[in-house]
């Protein structure tokens, strides 16, 4: 098709605002699926996303309209997948961007009209669902004009449910979207936006063609990546796969690549022709790296094997996903996993429990840490118990965070960020109500119970949005328990100095809890290096003794016995110290899943 | 053809009241079935004739309150009880009266074991005993009257409320008696009692404090000169008595993993390798043995294993070493050496002994050394 007659775009909004029931609309509209075949959310694959309501991968769609040739790129949902979600971006020339008249601007729509404005896109304002009671929709109106600028009279009402207003704004891609302007002749060119793995296809890529055209059975070549592969096959979906043989400047589709590993064709990669090559790949192309770490290891140690198995398979379509084994003194055998943020660690975890029936224990979370040694050597950390002992410096990643609050919740959020060391940026008022602050915050401040606490301290009002924006030096150390003298692996920290005695103080309360009384007297201590920094003794008992035992008692007695003997062996021996798996859990502040 | 078992248990399960800390076999009131229940003993006694050895070294009477039986039912057991070297009846204070005590002694017991538990009315007003001091020292003097020269006091300590001075209050109380054996045990609130819904939450409150009591009881009793010859058990040392051993023969039966014979309801025996539970239901036992039968039993193979792994953890509640005896395989060595190091226990060549300190900690210790 003529580029001046497609028109890539894609719809960017926040949880629950419509974006997926927008798409379902807008395929029924154009006739791409029958209403016999129109399920609800038909984007949403996968049945993690139906249930969390989030697109994890974005995929894309070909819809006809008005003699034009529409392709809706799907964006991921979420933060954690802010560079996929540029890609996407960068694959269009217009988004539209959807907030619930109900609900207003959230955080997440801030962060990704950001990102859409950043990618030089097209923005149609819309507010959804004004056909509920409660919706407001002069009010969204009005905070999305403050956001990108514009007037309200300008932002489509629609309601996605009903199909009211759906028109209009497919209209509006037309007129106000810009076609695409590759060039036709030049040698070929696409950027992946995604990609994912068919257990027969092998690797699909999701592309934009930018310049040139593909052909099926050519000769294909990732650039930045440097893998080789025939095109299989090219096609568009419709939703479902339609092979077309090619796809050319402009056209957004898929090709399948034969590839047996996701990880040889990244997001971002550009394909070109290996006959036909194109000088130089499209810009902006990053090797993501995962920035949140975290043990998991399986609540029954049996099942380490499935564990291995279920992570292989994941990463078969998840390249960003990282995983090596782990072994720990306190949890057993298992593996340190890297993930893009939390969300991507909450949604591996569940697809490990879901999809793989695994009972996972994940530990505590911690960011990845670039160290410089004294020797003059740079290592990355990802688990504080490889932390090096003679650091010159440490850098940790900080984010940049927007949290959209009612204005009576400033004050709290402020006091939050301040605790966890952010640095306040800004603040605007997107209306009357609301404002949206802008802080830089260390990453390894907000994996821990950071959005918790601004829930619970926002009566779930915040709305909370983060990109990465590079590793900054930090005043860090290495905090290390030890239990009767003996240094504990598991629950070693890394963390800011200043709130070091705090949370070793926190840890050896704790453990004081949780460590039951033995034969001796235990220390607990929380130490930087050889410095204590808190410390409680575990009284040993004065006295355990079964009071009675005479000829009736002694079958009881015996069990009394044998129970106890068992719970000790169930107890992870630390030096002479007997400590259940309890202790450590409610230390490093798991939760054992069901 | 005569069995080689040589201790007899006697269960007589009759009380006036049910004591909330209770959780024996009892039954409360009943006089008329008194007699019945007699018969039905002496019964399953003769039924079960054929594992005696034709000399006991002990039969003991235990209960419920066996002096509340009715005087004559009582002492028809007591006639029909084979000849033993120690013959002990359990007695609550409030039961003993000179002509029982003297009926006791006619029948040949030789040793009194005395429910006092406490001095302090108050406390025995929380124990639910219906015998007040003076009852408890009263019926000491009518055994003392009667001729009794080994009679035992059962105290209990870590009673709601009970103060470190209330303990030593008791300990004194009792020291005054001077008898040749003392039973002390700490209160438990045993679950499904009646005491631990009412006092379970306030013993666990206590807990911290009262945790002291045991060692109090141990250094104050020691002080005074007796042993402390099991965990819960102290008898006058035989330098002061003139070598008499005034332990509980019978109940060092127990502990040195010997095989028991167990007559009446609730009743436990131990033969090689098997143990039995006799039913705890009255009506069930009776009807039985009215039969000829024996009664409902329930059954535990007791492997060799087993027996081994009970006498580590009896023997290790006597203050004489346990001999190992060449079965190491009872025991943990990784924990051995773990307690050795903390002073808990010592192995010299076939001895193990735990210290004043390991035997204070018996029960976490004996769970560890098991292997």
């Amino acid at each position: 098709m003529e580029q001046d007659r497609i028109r890539n775009f894609s719809i960017i909004a926040h949880i629950d605002h419509g974006k997926s029931t927008l798409a379902d609309r807008i395929l029924e509209l154009t006739d791409t699926v029958s209403g016999r075949e129109m399920r609800e959310q038909v984007l949403d694959s996968m049945e993690l996303e139906r249930e969390r309501g989030i697109t994890i991968k974005a995929q894309a769609v070909r819809v006809a309209w008005k003699g034009h040739q529409l392709n809706l790129i799907d964006t991921p949902g979420h933060v954690d997948f802010t560079y996929e979600v540029s890609r996407s971006l960068q694959a269009c020339e217009g988004a539209v961007l959807v907030v619930d008249a109900a609900q207003g601007v959230e955080a997440q729509t801030v962060a990704n009209a950001y990102l859409a404005i950043e990618n030089d896109l097209e923005l149609l304002p819309v507010v959804n669902k004004i056909d509920l009671p409660q919706a407001d929709a002069e009010g969204a109106a009005h905070e999305l004009a403050a956001l990108i600028g514009g007037e309200a009279r300008e932002v489509v009402r629609i309601s996605a449910k009903t199909g009211q207003g759906v028109e209009a704004v497919l209209d509006a891609v037309i007129e106000r979207v810009p076609p695409p302007s590759g060039a036709a002749d030049a040698p070929p060119r696409a950027l992946i936006f995604d990609s994912s793995y068919d257990q027969y296809r092998g690797v699909v890529a999701f592309v934009r063609v930018v310049d040139g055209s593909f052909r099926q059975g050519e000769r294909l070549l990732a650039m930045a990546e440097g893998t080789r592969f025939e095109a299989e096959e090219l096609g568009f979906l419709s939703p479902t796969m339609r092979a077309t043989g090619t796809l050319e400047a402009g056209e957004v589709g898929y090709v399948i690549t034969g590839l047996k590993d996701v990880s040889r064709l990244r997001v971002g990669d550009t394909l070109t022709s290996l006959e036909r090559p194109a000088a130089e790949g499209l810009p902006g192309y990053k090797d993501v790296k995962p920035m949140v770490f975290a043990g998991l290891f399986p609540t029954d140690s049996d099942d380490y094997p499935d564990v291995r198995d279920a992570l292989e398979k994941l990463k078969l379509n998840d390249a960003a996903l990282l995983y090596e084994p782990e072994s720990s003194q306190a949890l057993g055998f298992g593996f340190r996993c890297g993930f893009l943020g939390l969300l991507h660690m909450e949604i591996v975890r569940e697809r490990l429990e879901r999809e793989f029936d695994l009972d996972l224990l994940v530990t505590a979370p911690n960011v990845a840490y670039r160290v410089l040694t004294k020797d003059g050597r740079e290592v990355e950390v990802h688990n504080p118990a490889e932390m090096p002992s003679e650091i010159e410096r440490v850098d940790e990643p900080y984010i940049r965070a927007s949290i959209i609050v009612p204005k009576e919740y400033v004050g709290p959020v402020m006091e939050l960020c301040n605790e966890r060391r952010g640095r306040f940026d800004h603040m605007e008022y997107l209306s009357e109500q609301r404002a949206v602050l802008i802080y830089e915050l260390p990453l390894a401040e907000v994996v821990v119970d950071f959005y918790d606490q601004l829930k619970s301290r926002t009566r779930g009002y915040a709305s909370f949005d983060y990109d990465i924006v590079g590793f900054r030096e930090g005043d860090l150390v290495r905090l290390d328990v030890l239990i009767a003298g003996e240094p504990v692996d598991a629950l070693s920290l890394i963390l800011h100095r200043a709130s070091a005695y705090g949370r070793g103080r926190a840890l050896v309360d704790k453990l004081r809890e949780e460590i039951p009384r033995q034969l001796f007297d235990v220390p607990v201590q929380a130490a930087i290096g050889s410095r204590v920094v808190a410390r409680e003794t575990i009284k040993a008992k004065r006295k355990d003794v079964l009071a009675k035992c005479y000829g009736g008692d002694i079958t009881r007695k015996r069990k009394l016995l044998e129970r106890q003997k068992a719970g000790k062996r169930r107890m992870k021996q630390v030096g002479a110290v007997e400590v259940p798996q309890e202790a450590f859990l409610a230390v490093l502040n798991l939760d054992a899943s069901k | 053809m005569s069995g080689g078992v040589r201790h007899l248990y006697v269960h007589l399960p009759f009380c006036g009241h049910r004591c909330g800390y209770c959780d024996f076999v009892t039954v409360v009131g009943r006089r008329g079935q008194h007699e019945r229940y007699v018969d039905a003993l002496l019964t399953e006694l003769e039924l079960e004739s054929g594992l005696l050895a034709p000399h006991l070294e002990t039969v003991f009477l235990g209960g419920g309150t066996p002096t509340f039986t009715e005087p004559a039912a009582l002492r028809r057991v007591l006639r029909r009880m084979p000849r033993a070297d120690e013959v002990t009846v359990e007695a609550n204070p409030e039961t003993v009266t000179p002509a029982l005590a003297r009926m006791l002694r006619d029948e040949d017991v030789t040793r009194v074991s005395l429910g006092a538990q406490s001095f302090q009315p108050n406390l025995l007003a929380v124990l639910e005993r219906h015998a007040g001091p003076e009852d408890v020292r009263r019926a000491f003097y009518h055994l003392r009257d009667a001729g009794f020269d080994n009679t035992s006091l059962d105290l209990i300590y870590g009673i709601p409320g009970q103060s470190a001075a209330d303990l030593d209050a008791d300990i004194n109380e009792a020291l005054t008696l001077a008898p040749e054996h003392l039973s002390c045990y700490e209160l438990e609130a045993k679950r499904g009692t009646r005491f631990a819904h009412a006092h379970g939450a306030e013993l666990a409150r206590q807990g911290e404090a009262m945790e002291g009591y045991f060692e109090a009881v141990v250094g104050r009793l020691t002080a005074a000169g007796y042993r402390w010859y099991e965990t819960a058990n102290f008898c006058r040392a035989a330098e002061a008595t003139g070598g008499r051993d005034l332990r509980s023969r019978h109940n060092l039966a127990y502990w040195l993993g010997r095989d028991y014979l167990g007559i009446g309801i609730g009743a436990v025996s131990t033969v090689a390798a098997l143990r039995w539970r006799n039913t705890p239901r009255l009506t069930a036992y009776l009807a039985a043995l009215a039969g000829g039968a024996r009664p409902p039993r329930e059954i535990e193979e007791l492997s060799a294993e087993i027996r081994g792994r009970e006498r580590v953890m009896l023997g290790l509640r006597l203050d004489e070493p346990f001999p190992v005896n060449g079965e190491e395989h009872l025991l943990d060595a990784n924990a051995l050496e773990r307690l050795s190091q903390l002073g808990l226990v010592t192995r010299a060549g076939n001895e193990l002994a735990l210290s004043a300190r390991g035997r204070v900690l018996g029960g976490g210790v004996t769970a560890d050394l098991l292997a």
